[in-house]
């Protein structure tokens, strides 16, 4: 696809589309935010009058072009002005993450040289104080909040109302200033530096040009028919790039609503009192939403509990054709029909979700379960694989072609290919500018013509177009018999069973896959109870004859599964065992976000991987662990080793040659 | 207004002249002498304490302030001018409002309407008019919940608006309390025992709001505590009452060398 050096209509940077937003839909609220109990609102027309305000006052402060102004706060519509009046200013906005510690801001502050900080209350402005010594150029703060900071020493610090009076007394001498600033701003030009959150090493910060910004909101909006009418809530990290893309990029060039809910206490309020039509989160969120629901209809009356139950049943089976627009009989459309009348509607109301017309998660693979559940009530939710590299999108699911283990195909201009080892590349007008001051790191990730590294290993399903991820690249490996081994693969589909909370696969250069597994205590244990079996302890559970047959039941249901996927049929489970100790980040099995150390495991255990594989039905095995406060301790235990019945398959070597 | 001078406190706040003043306070259950001849006085904008152990008299202390209780000798100077006896809804009048020990919340109703009724003094549209719910009557309405929503907002209370008191844990509860007695705009603010029965991280919660009340709107508070780090840190200026007699007052670091307040707090032979 064309990249276009200009953008049409001359609308090639943030600070343009607000402008055409104040004439073309002067009167349409831009941003509406709950405070004081009541949803308070501001048009596009105010909205322009704020942010050229705030513009003027950085104008005032000595902010100039090329400057850095870092932004830490939660969602408010304040905090989106100051980003839109930095870039207006020719400054790039950085968000933070508001809830990053002191010590982690100091190192962003310091990499990006940040001369101005807006801080949203004085939780952020004691963070910067705390470290301001150790930052050489830092400058000016300006706070929003002005509560508990009477005292301050205000010689570096401003009010945010100040600074856009200030300003506002100012336009006569700055305004003819800021007109050229903004009119210098082009498709070429930085619209926001955004860091990427750094799960290996420091974190890198990712330059978006006007360019990336609105050419992927641009596409995106087409893709799903976005329109002005639109309204979404803004909740999720502002210094996350999805948030930058819909409640900035896409909310500009559409013109719709941005909400910021009142306290991240009352989301849930917020959000069915918004009722977004168009709805983003991470699978977390969805999940905890549906454990909720599941544990509410537990408590609820015997008719409600057998009317739940039948219409939920109902709607698995035809919900997702219906919202598909697949043919579906009329006795089952009608029968349909009631339950969203009775169950559906009302269910949807409660969770917010009555008005959502396009749902999207992505950030890791989400359950087909939950994901089903959703899309069963009728409501949109489809899957998008993205990266801050490439403002978001990457692979998107179009309407009608929504699965869960595919997340769908390359979104509008994008390109993609898959190299020799299977890592996914792609190509788009969103491919980030470069990597402030990492040269390398720039080098290493794009090439020299436009190509991206994901670091995601994956595949495109002939017959449909989909892109399957599979596994981290640096995971995936061979089997013996050089048939393709994805651990994560297989993990998730073993984690989306309740009972398992964790799963680790081990098989690269091996002739057979085996898996450690983690039963979750709050699931299992609950089965437990119910079914009266008696435990002491976690262990005596992990190694009790029933929850074992359980798990294997699951493992085996997982193979059959494994099995119909022509790729990677070899990494069927031979063997299990259910581990005495829940996998720790004390112990330095997990990382501090929960993510498998797959080679600190694999020494670690080295005695029951040599043990599965040499075929013993029980070893005896001593575990050093690590208590809470760091006192170390050891367990000991026998645990079983089980055979676990695999799908014969013939190998695919003939398709690798 | 008294033409007493105020004074600067440790962290650079500057204190005015004397809002309250108790004048040789005795107060007599039948024979029992509850406060013994008791003077002190609460300066503009400070942080007063009154603490002493178990059955000192402070609560009493504190009811004589509010009105609930008319000592039978003394005098009560309020605004530079002595206090007739009063009723403690015409205390309230004056400015002065006041949490309980014993949470005194309406436990059916939610938070926004209680915190609503500290309003109940500014509001005056007849029942008709209520009734009806038309002009005034609507109209202070929402001048007042506009107040309420402020203190609600300050005293980050917002995600339970709408959740009736009874469902509430107990450390909410107190701070909703607070939030009633903030919604009367008091000069003066009485709090009994704002932190008994929290945990830790509750009471840190409690006292940065207490600061931050009397940084943010200059109230004046009065307060009766037993966690003694909490009051050492919080107050400017400590009373230390004794068998209902005034054993010290003065700066927290005055009163915990004097050897009087030590004797009662780690006890001491009687003779």
């Amino acid at each position: 696809m064309a990249q276009p050096s200009q953008a049409a209509g001359g609308l090639a940077s943030i600070p343009a589309l607000l402008h055409r937003n104040a004439t073309e839909y002067g009167d349409r609220p831009a941003y509406r935010e709950k405070e004081f109990g009541i949803w308070q609102s501001w048009t596009w027309k105010e909205t322009e009058t704020e942010i050229t305000n705030l513009a003027l006052g950085l104008i005032n402060l000595g902010v100039n072009e090329g400057d850095f102004i870092a932004i830490i706060g939660r969602n408010r519509p304040y905090m989106y002005w100051s980003m839109v009046a930095a870039e207006s200013v020719g400054a790039i906005p950085v968000p933070l993450y508001q809830d990053a510690a002191a010590e982690e801001m100091a190192y962003v502050l310091d990499h990006c040289g940040a001369r101005f900080v807006i801080a949203e209350d004085q939780e952020q402005v004691d963070k910067v104080i705390e470290i301001q010594d150790r930052l050489h150029q830092f400058e000016h703060m300006i706070y929003l909040d002005p509560r508990g900071m009477r005292k301050y020493d205000h010689s570096r610090l401003h009010e945010f109302a100040h600074v856009q009076e200030q300003g506002h007394a100012a336009r006569e001498e700055f305004t003819p200033e800021l007109r050229r600033r903004e009119a210098k701003l082009d498709y070429a030009s930085t619209c926001v530096m955004l860091y990427t959150s750094g799960t290996t090493g420091k974190p890198k910060g990712v330059v978006l040009s006007n360019r990336n910004v609105i050419e992927s909101a641009k596409n995106s909006a087409e893709f799903d028919h976005l329109r002005g009418n639109e309204e979404i809530l803004a909740y999720l990290p502002m210094a996350w790039v999805g948030d930058f893309i819909f409640s900035v990029g896409q909310a500009y060039w559409c013109g719709f609503c941005v909400n910021c809910p009142e306290s991240a206490e009352t989301l849930t309020v917020d959000l069915r009192e918004i009722g977004p039509t168009y709805y983003f989160a991470p699978p977390r969120v969805f999940e905890t939403q549906l454990t909720n629901v599941m544990i509410r209809m537990e408590d609820a009356g015997k008719l409600k509990k057998r009317m739940f139950d039948y219409f939920m049943a109902l709607a698995k089976k035809v919900g997702p054709s219906i919202l598909d627009g697949k043919p579906v009989g009329f006795g089952d459309r009608f029968k349909y029909w009631l339950g969203n009348l009775c169950v559906y509607g009302p269910l949807k109301n409660t969770l917010g979700f009555s008005r959502v017309r396009v749902g999207y998660t992505a950030g890791e693979a989400i359950g087909p379960e939950i994901f089903d559940f959703y899309r069963s009530l009728g409501i949109n939710l489809k899957q998008l694989y993205g990266q801050t590299e490439a403002t978001v999108f990457i692979t998107v699911q179009p309407d009608g072609e929504v699965r869960s283990d595919t997340v769908g195909v390359p979104a509008p201009g994008v390109e993609l290919k898959i190299d020799d080892s299977g890592e996914v590349f792609y190509r788009s007008p969103g491919v980030f500018e470069e990597y402030y001051k990492n040269a390398e790191s720039t080098a290493s990730t794009k090439d020299a013509e436009g190509w991206v590294a994901t670091g995601d290993a994956g595949f495109i399903e002939t017959d449909t177009g989909h892109l399957r991820i599979i596994d981290r690249a640096k995971d995936v490996g061979k089997m013996a018999d050089g048939s393709l081994f994805a651990p994560k693969y297989v993990e998730n589909k073993l984690k989306f069973y309740p009972n398992i909370l964790e799963a680790v696969v081990f098989g690269n250069g091996r002739d057979q896959c085996m898996a450690f597994i983690n039963i979750d205590l709050s699931a299992v244990g609950n089965w437990a109870e119910r079914n009266n079996i008696a435990y002491t302890s976690y262990q005596e559970l992990a190694g009790h004859p029933k929850v074992l047959e359980t798990i294997r039941d699951h493992v085996e249901e997982v193979n059959r599964s494994v099995a119909q996927d022509e790729m990677l049929s070899g990494c069927q489970i031979h063997r299990f065992l259910v581990l005495h100790k829940e996998l720790d980040a004390d112990d330095g099995e997990l990382t501090r976000t929960r993510k498998v150390r797959r080679r600190i495991i694999e020494e670690k255990y080295e005695d029951l991987i040599d043990a599965l594989y040499g075929g013993k039905d029980e070893i005896y095995t001593e575990t050093e662990v690590t208590y809470e406060d760091g006192r170390k301790g050891s367990i000991s235990a026998t645990l079983k080793l089980i055979d676990a019945a695999v799908v014969p398959v013939a190998t695919q070597k003939v398709a690798a040659e | 207004m008294s033409n007493e001078e105020g004074y600067v406190t440790a962290d650079g706040r500057k204190i005015g002249g004397t809002l309250m003043e108790m004048k040789n306070i005795t107060l007599r259950f039948g024979g029992v002498k509850a406060i013994t001849d008791i003077s002190f006085d609460i300066k503009e904008g400070e942080i007063r304490a009154i603490i002493g152990p178990n059955g000192a008299g402070k609560s009493s202390m504190l009811n004589v302030i509010s009105g609930f209780y008319v000592p039978q000798e003394g005098e009560v100077w309020f605004k530079g001018a002595k206090r007739p006896p009063m009723k403690p809804y015409q205390v309230a009048q004056q400015g002065i409002a006041r949490t309980f020990q014993n949470i005194a919340l309406f436990e059916g109703m939610s938070v926004l309407d209680n915190v609503m009724t500290g309003r109940l003094n500014h509001m005056n549209a007849g029942m008709f008019q209520q009734a009806i719910w038309k002009g005034k009557a609507e109209r202070e309405e929402v001048e007042n919940r506009e107040v309420v929503e402020k203190v609600i907002d300050f005293l980050e209370i917002q995600s339970i608006r709408k959740t009736p008191v009874a469902r509430l844990p107990y450390g909410l509860k107190k701070r909703v309390e607070l939030a009633r007695a903030l919604a009367a705009e008091p000069m003066l603010l009485l709090l009994d025992e704002p932190m008994a029965g929290m945990n830790v991280e509750e009471k840190e919660d409690m006292s940065r709001f207490i600061l931050d009340v009397n940084d943010e709107f200059g109230t004046t508070i009065a307060l009766i505590e037993h966690d003694m780090g909490v009051v050492m840190d919080l107050s400017d200026r400590v009373v230390v009452m004794d068998y209902g007699k005034k054993i010290g007052d003065g700066t927290p670091d005055e009163v915990r060398n004097n050897q009087d307040v030590i004797d009662a707090y780690l006890g001491v032979a009687h003779d």
